[in-house]
């Protein structure tokens, strides 16, 4: 049995690279794809703490995570179809019809 | 023996996600090195008793999500000009930032969990799985048909040609 601490230690790098892309890319797609990464790690965090009190409600939240991220993927690449049939454009600092 | 599986996995999984985070060049390429984290992730689960979310995570996230990535990424042509990085300074500054919290994340974790409790028969099977889903869960359930409905409608919507 692996000990939990492994477990939330990878969960917590894979979530610091999420997070670092997140931050520092500007490719919407690099983007979207490190809040993959971030949700990811998120999930792996749930298993490893349902395996370790022998609770399956851990589980079930990844199983809801992962509609989640389905969804979101949906979603926003359809946001990213339209942005770049508008701007031509893939640059997140293109993307700024809502600043003021 | 299986210690050492774990860290295997986790370093592919990690190697992946550098390999997505640091490929400013190429897209495609830094979808699928994400299809190898997803894949090591879905090997992790199996290694803890998640049986089932194993084997969704390398169906839905290696096969479906990542695929949807790849499709727009190929959908839209994209050329080399990939922009890089923000300038050269928040890179850097966002990396040692990264550093020292992933330090004393790491530095917090000894100790920090009491002892691992005993798993039932059966646990994470898709027996448990699906009996605890449709009992306890299944408002939740229900709801994110919901989700996936309004999700459709709104991709649909977003990706049309024109937006009048």
């Amino acid at each position: 049995m692996i000990p939990i601490t492994h477990s939330i230690a990878l969960s917590g790098i894979l979530f610091l690279l999420g997070a670092l892309g997140a931050l520092t890319r500007r490719n919407l797609i690099a983007i979207l794809m490190s809040i993959e990464l971030m949700l990811n790690a998120v999930n792996l965090a749930l298993v490893a703490f349902s395996q370790h009190w022998g609770d399956q409600a851990g589980q079930m939240f990844v199983l809801m995570v992962i509609v989640v991220a389905a969804a979101e993927v949906a979603v926003g690449l359809g946001i990213v179809i339209s942005l770049f049939r508008n701007r031509e454009s893939m640059n997140v600092d293109d993307a700024s019809l809502l600043k003021w | 023996m299986t210690l050492g599986l774990f860290y295997f996995f986790a370093f592919i999984a990690i190697a992946g996600a550098l390999g997505m985070l640091l490929n400013t060049k190429n897209t495609v390429a830094g979808a699928l090195s994400l299809v190898v984290t997803m894949c090591a992730l879905g090997a992790i689960y199996v290694q803890l008793d998640a049986y089932f979310v194993g084997a969704l995570q390398v169906m839905v996230y290696a096969g479906a999500i990542l695929v949807l990535f790849l499709f727009v990424v190929m959908l839209l042509n994209l050329r080399h000009d990939a922009f890089g990085v923000a300038g050269r300074l928040k890179p850097a500054l966002a990396t040692l930032g990264a550093i020292a919290l992933g330090a004393g994340f790491l530095s917090l974790l000894p100790g920090a969990f009491g002892p691992a409790e005993a798993l039932p028969v059966g646990f994470g099977g898709y027996r448990a799985v699906g009996a605890e889903l449709f009992t306890d869960y299944v408002l939740a359930f229900e709801v994110t048909s919901l989700l996936l409905l309004s999700a459709m409608i709104g991709a649909v919507i977003l990706a049309k040609r024109k937006i009048d």
